[in-house]
């Protein structure tokens, strides 16, 4: 029983060592920031605690008999006992009952969990592509990419599906995870406690650069929030024409660019991200390089070398074409 | 008697015994392709952000590390034990089918090599790579595997590769019931059954059952992929989720057509080696038989991220820790075998042993998968990856390997090195633990699987580079063990008849047995015949002339229609269909009208 | 190992397998009718159901095969009691049947690419198809093991030594018959 105690202590605090530094694992499922997360996180505590238990006492069981009857030399054959009913019957109800113990709070989670979103929620349509996340936010008439901004305190209700093949957006911290299928709509309600970024990254095995599907939930308080969504409802940002970024703009007009990406009042491209904000954003290329001109520059002149399968082509644009059309994407904040 | 040497004794093999050794050594080289596979995969994810293996050759490693450790190693594995002991357990002298068990082992090996050809092969279909083997992952989720995301031949060498080997699969469940219902020697009354031979009749039922599902997903693919049809595609109003629905009503029965077996092996290894009996032999066997039918009723808990509802989720979260019942009670049965009785650590014991205390920790994950809340973390991540490998490897694989043991004497006469099998135990034990555990928390971590990298910001480099480092633990006991096969061949100890004082009818007889197996068969009259009436079962030489049939080549040639027929759509060739078509016929036919002695 | 033998059940084994094996196809055909009825009602585009089903000329063919199942079972009795005249007859009746059965079937499938109605059109062309197409492939491996049957009688080489054969291979004949049956159901008359 002493082992057994200080097993358990140990346990403990291993995982709470771990639960706590959430800071240091930005992924962490163990440190949710909604209610939604605690839900999940309230509940797997409960039945980590019983499989701890049952752990103890089934492995304790085991390691206890192969030590007590280890066979000796010379010694007695044993006595032939074929079975006992009340053993069991003991041993079947133990285990029923302990399922039961976590199937009630199971089922209440389910469906608290998977309710409809309450009045007043945040909704964000959230559309899954080869490789990387779509946002649209129709009261707001905004469309982003793979950062998620949300305002703190309030019910988001995300209203999912995908555009090519099934994926899963998962964000550990505040929304769990649901796969986004084509053809089918699927809900996350949640409301985040805190601000902060909280990273995720797609978890359906989805081709090529299904590792490097990004996402990241951005809960902001509720006036930066509100400035966040003023910005991005202004129209795209027009530089001078002799600027560096005007050339950029000219170049950006008359490449294969126009054909997949939407820059408000001048492309009209659907398949690739919305850019009409992209400096606003941190990341680029689904979550998976920082946003600032190296980065930039390599994506667009090889993105398939970036990232493998990506659909974005090499763009053979010169140095100098190419290093306009990054000051113009870094214009459009 | 017909030629028992040679190369085209083998060919022509009907003999249980061969063909239990044919599927035992094809089956384990494939199981250390399996095992290359993961090392590669572990190599890469030891370090974040490594980039020694592309995102397009990990896509390939971990769909055929999955795909060639279910269908190519751990199921053959467990039919070769099948197909050795089972006949010999119940008094019988061959399977009820001989030829039609030969035509499984042909297939298996043809359909094996069929989807690993795929690695070399990507010239001839103009890849621009050498490989196109299968990288849609071993559950190859529609739509992902349409023509339009996989463009390749590559889910074309998977989906014919699959439906080839569901042959074989089908062939044998259909031989071992009939074998097990019929042909046990007069006395062995079901409730008599060795345990071993008792989950290899519900394993049997379940891929006779679970099997025709998985072909008819695959056939909806293999329309959608070449004949345009729209099962799986929404332009049409077909729908992505019918394919895990077929999957996984087959996927779910896998699953315990992968450890049946092996629970089955440790019923028989744990009395053995405590001398006493099987505690609760009837509730041990009744489980089983019902896990075979719950089984059916949990296929959605693998679907709990797909938003099937409330009341779905519920439903199979409750069938889902229902199952966990029959499973744990068996636990406790064989506790209650080791209480009381003078345990004997052999080789066969110990993984017997390990067996036990890595399935509890894979069956405590297992029921916090159950909870579809706690599964909405969990689901997709390594925390799942760390399960499935505590179940299979440290459930079936380690049974697997008490099985051999255990059995090898019988098999070869000469008894494993048990020096040689305590570092092979050992070493696994940590290795696996050490590959495996750190899964549950890089998992929790918010690592997702089936990735081929990952930053090094998640924070769980550490943490791979140990499970990495057990995967290499892991190989180099294997390392020992095949050490152990090699030089047990020239100094292993003789065995007798019955070198571990077994219970059971196949340690009545010669090691390795006669090619007739019994001189005469046995009349039993319990469940322990060599413990309870040892005297009565000795054996005292072959009894007048003993039926044995003669071998056939029909087999072997019917079985090679099957690759000829699937060659034919990924080649797109028709006049292959006549070719494999006839190969086929020409091979059932002579088969059918062969003098056959009865 | 199969006839002769002291066997546990008191049963040909192979009458056993054959069980087990009418067993898994139930599986089979049940996945593949399940699909059918998943997808009912969900086609975009027609033809639809009610656009090319003939019921007159489908029932037409249920009948006929209905009625080769009869002739089956008239040929296992003629084998039975070593009739080989009968056996002869009848075993080419069941197989005649089957043939009429699939003439029937090749005639209504032209007719529905005629309309319009093809594997890739819409749900029902592939659910469809995929299910009739693989019942029509189980009667033509029995029209095939019929004809080789008739073929051993004439020369010679079928007796009442061979009923068990015989015997499954009517039971082969009418599972495949139920099946239609149940697929003539479901498709055909509850749309």
């Amino acid at each position: 029983m002493h082992r057994t105690a200080r097993v358990t202590f140990w346990l403990t605090i291993l995982c709470v060592a771990v639960a706590g530094c959430g800071g240091h694992y930005p992924q962490s499922t163990l440190a949710p920031r909604s209610d939604l997360g605690l839900s999940i996180d309230h509940l797997f505590t409960g039945i980590f605690g019983w499989a701890v238990g049952v752990f103890i006492v089934v492995e304790g069981l085991l390691l206890f008999t192969v030590i007590k009857f280890r066979g000796r030399p010379g010694a007695q054959p044993p006595k032939s006992i074929h079975g006992h009913t009340a053993l069991e019957i003991a041993w079947t109800l133990a285990p029923v009952l302990i399922l039961v113990v976590v199937a009630v709070p199971t089922v209440r989670t389910i469906f608290q969990t998977q309710a409809p979103a309450p009045a007043g929620a945040l909704e964000v349509d959230v559309i899954g592509h080869q490789w990387w996340w779509e946002y649209r936010y129709p009261a707001q008439a905004i469309v982003t990419a793979n950062e998620l901004h949300v305002p703190v305190g309030r019910p988001i209700e995300l209203v999912m599906t995908s555009a090519d093949v099934i994926h899963s957006f998962w964000a550990p911290a505040v929304a769990a995870k649901r796969d986004v299928i084509p053809g089918h709509t699927n809900y996350i309600v949640f409301t985040p406690d805190s601000v902060g970024t909280y990273t995720g990254q797609c978890a359906e095995f989805c081709g090529d650069s299904h590792a490097n599907m990004r996402l990241s939930v951005i809960v902001e308080s509720d006036s930066a929030f509100r400035a966040w969504v003023v910005d991005q409802q202004a129209p795209a940002a027009l530089p001078d024409p002799k600027s560096l970024a005007g050339q950029g703009k000219a170049v950006f007009s008359r490449s294969a660019c126009i054909g997949c990406h939407m820059i408000s009042g001048v492309s009209a491209g659907v398949i690739g991200p919305n850019l009409s904000h992209v400096a606003s954003r941190t990341t680029i290329a689904g979550g998976e390089f920082p946003n600032d001109s190296l980065d930039l520059a390599l994506w667009i002149a090889n993105a398939p070398d970036r990232k493998p399968g990506s659909m974005m082509m090499r763009m053979n644009l010169t140095p100098a074409d190419l290093q306009a059309v990054v000051a113009y994407l870094r214009s459009l904040k | 008697m017909s030629e028992r040497t040679g190369w085209k004794s083998w060919l022509t093999t009907v003999d249980h015994k061969r063909i239990g050794l044919l599927y035992f050594w094809t089956a384990f080289g494939f199981f250390l392709v399996g095992g290359l596979e993961a090392l590669l995969i572990r190599t890469q994810l030891a370090r974040p952000e490594n980039h020694l293996i592309s995102a397009q050759t990990y896509n390939q490693l971990f769909t055929m590390h999955g795909t060639t450790m279910v269908f190519l190693a751990l199921m053959p594995l467990s039919v070769a034990l099948f197909n050795y002991i089972v006949p010999l357990q119940i008094g019988a002298r061959d399977v009820a089918f001989p030829r039609l068990n030969a035509f499984s082992y042909w297939v298996f090996l043809l359909g094996g090599l069929f989807m690993n050809l795929s690695w070399f092969v990507g010239p001839l279909f103009h890849a621009g790579t050498l490989s196109v083997a299968p990288n849609g992952g071993w559950f190859g989720y529609a739509n992902l595997t349409e023509r339009q995301y996989s463009p390749g031949p590559n889910i074309d060498f998977w989906l014919l590769g699959l439906q080839i080997l569901g042959v074989a699969s089908l062939a044998g469940g259909f031989n071992f019931i009939v074998t097990i219902l019929n042909l046990r020697a007069p006395g062995m009354k079901m409730m008599r059954l060795p345990v071993f031979s008792w989950m290899t009749l519900v394993t049997s039922f379940l891929i006779i059952t679970a099997f025709p599902v998985i072909t008819v997903a695959l056939a909806f693919l293999m329309f959608d992929r070449f004949f345009g049809t729209h099962f799986y595609l929404t332009s049409a109003g077909g729908d992505p989720v019918l394919w895990q629905h077929l999957f996984w009503i087959f996927g779910h029965p896998e699953v315990y057509i992968l450890i049946l077996p092996a629970m089955g092996v440790v019923s028989e290894v744990l009395p053995t080696f405590s001398r006493k009996p099987l505690f609760g032999y009837t509730v041990v066997v009744y489980s089983g038989v019902l896990i075979g039918f719950l089984g059916w009723g949990v296929w959605s808990h693998h679907m709990f991220s797909v938003g099937l509802g409330p009341i779905a989720d519920s439903v199979f979260s409750a069938t889902t820790m229902l199952i966990a019942v029959p499973t744990g009670v068996k636990i406790f049965n064989w506790i209650g075998t080791l209480w009381g009785g003078q345990i004997r650590f052999t080789t066969a014991m110990l993984f017997s042993l390990g067996f036990i205390a890595m399935f509890i920790i894979g069956g405590l994950s297992g029921v916090s998968h159950a909870s579809p809340p706690a599964d909405l973390q969990q689901t997709d991540t390594y925390y799942v990856v760390a399960h499935i490998h505590y179940v299979l490897f440290g459930g079936t694989v380690l049974g697997l390997f008490s099985g051999m043991y255990y059995w090898w004497p019988k098999m070869t006469g000469r008894k494993l090195s048990e020096p040689l099998g305590q570092v092979h135990f050992w070493l696994t034990l940590v290795g696996m633990n050490l590959a495996f555990f750190p899964m549950h928390l890089i998992g929790l971590l918010g690592m997702p699987r089936r990735i081929y990298t990952y930053p090094a910001e998640l924070g769980v480099g550490n943490l791979n580079l140990v499970s990495t480092v057990g995967a290499f633990l892991i190989a180099v006991a294997l390392l020992v063990f095949i050490f152990n096969l090699w030089r047990t061949r020239t100094r292993g100890e003789i065995a007798g008849n019955d070198p571990w004082g077994g219970a059971t009818l196949e340690w009545s007889i010669p090691s390795p047995p006669p090619v007739h197996n019994f001189d005469a068969i046995p009349t039993v009259h319990g469940r322990m015949p060599l413990w309870s009436e040892p005297e009565k079962m000795k054996q005292h030489g072959p009894v007048g002339h003993m039926h044995v049939p003669p071998g056939s080549i029909w087999p072997f040639v019917a079985a090679c229609g099957l690759p000829l027929l699937a060659s034919s759509l990924l080649t797109h060739r028709l006049w292959l269909v006549f070719v494999g078509g006839a190969v086929l016929l020409v091979g059932i036919y002579r088969w059918a009208f062969e003098p056959f002695e009865v | 190992m199969s006839t002769g033998h002291h066997t546990s059940l008191g049963l040909d084994s192979r009458k056993i397998a054959f069980w087990a094996f009418i067993g898994s196809e139930c599986l089979l055909f049940g996945s593949l009718i399940s699909t059918y009825l998943v997808y009912k009602g969900k086609s975009l585009v027609g033809p639809y159901p009610h656009d090319v089903l003939n019921i007159p000329f489908t029932s037409f063919s249920t009948f006929d095969l209905l009625m080769s199942s009869l002739w089956m079972v008239l040929a296992l009795a003629a084998v039975q009691r070593n009739d080989m005249k009968w056996a002869k007859v009848w075993l080419l009746g069941t197989a005649l049947g089957g043939l009429i059965f699939l003439g029937g079937q090749v005639w209504e499938f032209s007719h529905f690419v005629r309309e319009g109605l093809t594997l890739h059109t819409n749900l029902f062309g592939a659910t469809f198809f995929v299910l009739t197409g693989t019942h029509g492939l189980h009667v033509a491996v029995g029209v095939l093991w019929l004809l080789t049957l008739l073929v051993r009688a004439l020369q010679g080489k079928l007796t009442s030594a061979n009923a068990m054969t015989v015997e499954i291979t009517g039971l082969y004949w009418h599972f495949v018959d139920v099946i239609w049956i149940v697929i003539f159901t479901l498709v055909y008359l509850i749309q």
